[in-house]
């Protein structure tokens, strides 16, 4: 009997802090509502469900607790019920993953006008890149990465040449502009993650991984490393700035280039090789870095 | 077919003559299966002494000197790995299937009891390596229970020297003792059933810890490769898991191998690895559940099904631990679909524990309280897996605290409360003594209660993005200081539950000893194990002549019938009635 009490209390406190907890999303900073919708479509889908079943729970153990001279039912099955409480489940389990997965469709495809940046991680810091001029990350290579080209891009590549490297762990995005964030790791994996953007996705040695999104508040936020990296995991922080695109294009333009970087570090300054490729906007860039 | 010569032989029984041979080098599933219970407890002990300290450490941040970044995930790695391999496995399958499957199924031992033997023997060599991780240099590996490369193997992970090493060993002889226990499980199950006890009259514990032996035979391998894998490229520098890189500044000779391959490997086995635990819980509450409520379990057939279902369906949804891995996203339409498709054979097993309550005769006693207990938790864990299944809202949650709260709220809390109710419901046959009802009720109202503090919560840090795996959360803007009282309350009902145990291992060894005699029969249970002629059960279990199955294993309350429950060894009755079986 108290225990059907208990989880009846159980499921109401349990509604209570739905609704009480200090401790929910933080406020959506980015296009990702959709993302939103599905998780709260699923509580709901499943709110209804917990509610439900527990009550019904508790309900039986009251109504149907042993008293002297009681005896069960005898009742095997009821085919009808199973098919019954199956279908009407499966509606269920449809109506949550169907906005599960149009949140996904959009998920997985880039807008087409999305600008490009690189986050690069290595234990425990976050470094940042972008495309320069003509809109094209250079080439990079791990058997490039020293203490004078910490992303390890390739010299000879004039594509990198004019690559903003930003080594800080601090980047700015302009607010309202798709970015795609191409994800690349030195090391083990980690994880680019800002809770007010909601999406995020692992950094791994060996290949390039990306996701998108659209900032749409400026501001300044926390980025964390989501996946475990080592003893300093939790020291793996950075910060993701939002601005207007003039503030943007004005911290952007006091970032240094590879060039720069290789001159102040005594190599042969490259070749201007831009003019070829000065026509491409970054805001049309596609990613064409590639590792080993 | 049901019926085999081999089931009746007690030729190969081989009586032992010593002590040592009848409690060590013991051939006797029943001794072997208390081994097993007890050394996966006593190393259990040790894994919820590392979830106490890790606890401490988020609570309290900055108070305990001793748990530095390092220990704390070392603690993390090892609380993990013991819980799921090294307790919850091999207590549900080596310690639950050895004692339950022969004398469930009628027969005189497991088919091939000095391969039984071995295979405990050998667990217990693993468990000794794996303790021993504690003892080398370095410490145990802290790479997290996943172990994923590079970071496992590399500079930067506390126990990249010994632990790792010892942690894959342990893994490689866990896999060969799981091995030769499964193969016998099977076997057993499928050949030594006595006369009459046809597959679809067996309860369904045994329906449970066949399936997930079966998948554990096919899963288990696809860790092995992955831990030897690894081991190469630990020991001898292959590349399997690792690409070119750079590690603290210096450059590796490792090149062109795929840490996301290892995650396949590992998820290959780590997803049907929660069946593996789940579905002898699921088999085992099942039979509690009928048997204190006096009622047969609703839609047996239904049951069985759905146990087997979700086994086959657990092999095919492994990457959706893996949404935001950086595999090809395009798989996330696949394994959302499948995962989410896995709820509703799930969802069915619910609903027939709670339609075997209604119209029962729900007797509340400390069995039934674990298993009322189980229902709500693995609701509660079950929904909440739908949130991470269904891919995009997996997105935002992936590697914050809600998938602590999940996956502990459904593959810790849920099982461990299956295993205390069947603790308390097969303690009068395995001792021949009845434990404290005091105590138990004691225990269990602590327990439940205690751990949905714990978890609820959880969830909600998670909904706010507090990342998992983390020694401290610093100062994060998003974080609140609420959430830090929130750890804090966390920690406390964690201690609570952790000291808590302590009552149940007082009962049970205080019973052991000055309990009062049991019943042989307590609860009034319709299976072949409550019909020995000796309590405990001698070897050879049946005396000279085995049992003979004339129904299924759920005749409660039937209409007409003199007693609330016919054993399924009774011969028929007459007594005209409706079911499948």
């Amino acid at each position: 009997m108290a225990v059907a009490i208990v989880i009846a209390a159980l499921v109401l406190i349990s509604i209570a802090f739905q609704f009480l907890t200090p401790w929910w999303r933080t406020p959506l900073e980015s296009n990702w509502r959709s993302i939103d919708t599905a998780l709260d479509i699923t509580l709901w889908v499943c709110g209804f469900f917990f509610i439900v079943l527990n009550l019904f729970l508790a309900y039986s153990i009251v109504r149907y607790r042993h008293r002297q001279g009681h005896r069960a039912h005898y009742d095997p099955e009821s085919v009808a019920l199973e098919r019954r409480l199956t279908v009407w489940t499966a509606v269920g389990i449809a109506a949550l993953l169907a906005p599960g997965l149009i949140a996904w469709k959009e998920y997985v495809t880039v807008p087409k006008d999305a600008a490009v940046f690189e986050a690069v991680g290595q234990q425990w810091q976050w470094s940042f890149r972008f495309p320069g001029k003509d809109g094209v990350l250079g080439t990079v290579s791990s058997r490039n990465v020293s203490p004078d080209n910490p992303f390890g891009l390739d010299p000879d590549d004039p594509f990198g040449r004019d690559d903003v490297l930003v080594d800080g762990s601090e980047v700015h995005l302009p607010r309202g502009q798709p970015v795609k964030a191409v994800l690349r790791s030195k090391d083990v994996l980690h994880d680019f993650f800002v809770p007010q953007i909601r999406a995020k996705m692992d950094l791994v040695p060996g290949m390039v991984t990306y996701f998108w999104f659209t900032p749409t508040r400026t501001g300044r936020f926390d980025l964390l490393c989501a996946e475990l990296c080592g003893v300093s995991h939790y020291a793996m922080r950075g910060a993701l700035v939002v601005d207007e695109k003039p503030a943007f294009d004005a911290w952007l333009s006091e970032q240094p280039t590879f060039s720069q970087l290789m001159a102040e570090a005594g190599r042969p300054a490259p070749a201007s090789a831009l003019a070829a490729n000065g026509g491409r906007s970054a805001a049309l860039a596609s990613p064409a870095s590639s590792v080993n | 077919m049901a019926y085999t010569t081999i089931a009746d032989d007690t030729r190969p029984l081989h009586h032992p003559k010593t002590w040592v041979g009848k409690y060590v080098w013991s051939q006797d599933h029943k001794v072997i299966a208390l081994q097993y219970s007890m050394t996966a407890i006593g190393i259990g002990v040790v894994a919820l002494v590392l979830s106490n300290l890790m606890r401490l450490q988020l609570g309290f941040p900055d108070t305990f000197k001793f748990i530095t970044p390092s220990s704390y995930l070392q603690y993390v790695t090892m609380h993990g790995m013991i819980m799921v391999i090294y307790l919850l496995t091999a207590l549900l399958l080596g310690g639950f299937g050895n004692y339950l499957i022969p004398l469930m199924l009628g027969a005189r031992d497991m088919v091939f009891p000095f391969v039984n033997m071995l295979s405990y023997w050998v667990y217990l060599l693993a468990v000794l390596v794996l303790v021993a991780s504690f003892f080398a240099p370095g410490g145990p590996t802290g790479a997290g229970w996943t172990l994923y490369p590079p970071q496992s193997i590399l500079e930067g992970t506390p126990g990249h020297e010994w632990g790792i090493i010892l942690m894959l060993t342990s893994l490689a002889i866990f896999i060969v003792a799981f091995t030769m226990g499964g193969l016998n499980y099977v076997t057993t199950v499928l050949q030594a059933r006595t006369r009459g006890m046809t597959l679809m009259r067996m309860p369904c514990s045994i329906w449970g810890i066949f399936v997930a032996t079966i998948l554990g035979l096919l899963a288990f391998p696809a860790l092995f490769v992955g831990a030897v894998m690894m081991m190469l490229d630990r020991l001898i520098g292959t590349s399997f898991f690792m690409p070119a890189l750079v590690s603290m500044g210096q450059q590796t000779n490792f090149n062109g191998g795929s840490p996301i391959l290892f995650q396949h490997l590992f998820w290959f086995f780590g997803h049907p690895e929660v069946y593996i635990v789940a579905l002898p819980a699921f088999g085992i509450v099942s039979d509690l559940i009928s048997c204190h409520a006096r009622k047969n379990v609703f839609g047996y057939r239904m049951m069985v099904w759905a146990i087997v279902v979700i086994g086959v369906l657990s092999l095919f949804v492994w990457a959706h631990h893996m949404y935001v891995s950086g595999m090809n996203p395009y798989f996330g339409f696949f394994f959302a679909t499948s995962t989410l498709v896995i709820a509703v054979p799930t969802a069915i097993k619910v609903y027939n524990w709670l339609l075997t309550l209604w119209r029962g005769d729900i007797h509340l006693r400390v069995p039934m309280l674990f298993a009322i207990g189980f229902i709500f938790t693995f609701i509660h864990g079950g929904l909440t897996g739908l949130f991470l299944g269904n891919v995009s809202v997996d997105v935002p949650l992936s590697d914050t605290m809600f998938v602590v709260g999940h996956f502990h709220m459904v593959m810790g809390v849920s099982p461990i409360l299956v295993i205390f109710g069947a603790i308390y419901h097969w303690y009068p046959k395995i001792t021949g003594r009845m434990w404290n009802a005091m105590l138990g009720q004691i225990h269990f109202w602590v327990t439940f209660l205690g751990v949905y503090a714990i978890y609820l919560p959880m969830h909600y840090l998670g909904f706010l993005g507090v990342p998992r795996r983390y020694y401290a959360l610093g100062e994060t803007a998003f974080i609140p200081h609420s959430a830090h009282v929130a750890n804090e309350v966390i920690t406390i009902a964690a201690l609570i539950v952790g000291v808590a145990q302590l009552v149940f291992f007082y009962n049970m060894i205080w019973s052991y000893f000055r309990g009062p005699k049991a019943d042989p029969n307590p609860w009034g249970a319709t299976t072949l194990e409550w019909q020995t002629p000796h309590t405990p059960p001698e070897h050879g279990n049946w005396g000279p002549k085995l049992p003979v199955v004339y129904r299924w294993a759920y005749d409660y309350s039937v209409p007409g019938a003199p007693q609330d429950f016919i054993p399924q060894n009774v011969p028929p009755d007459g007594i005209a009635r409706h079911h499948a079986t």
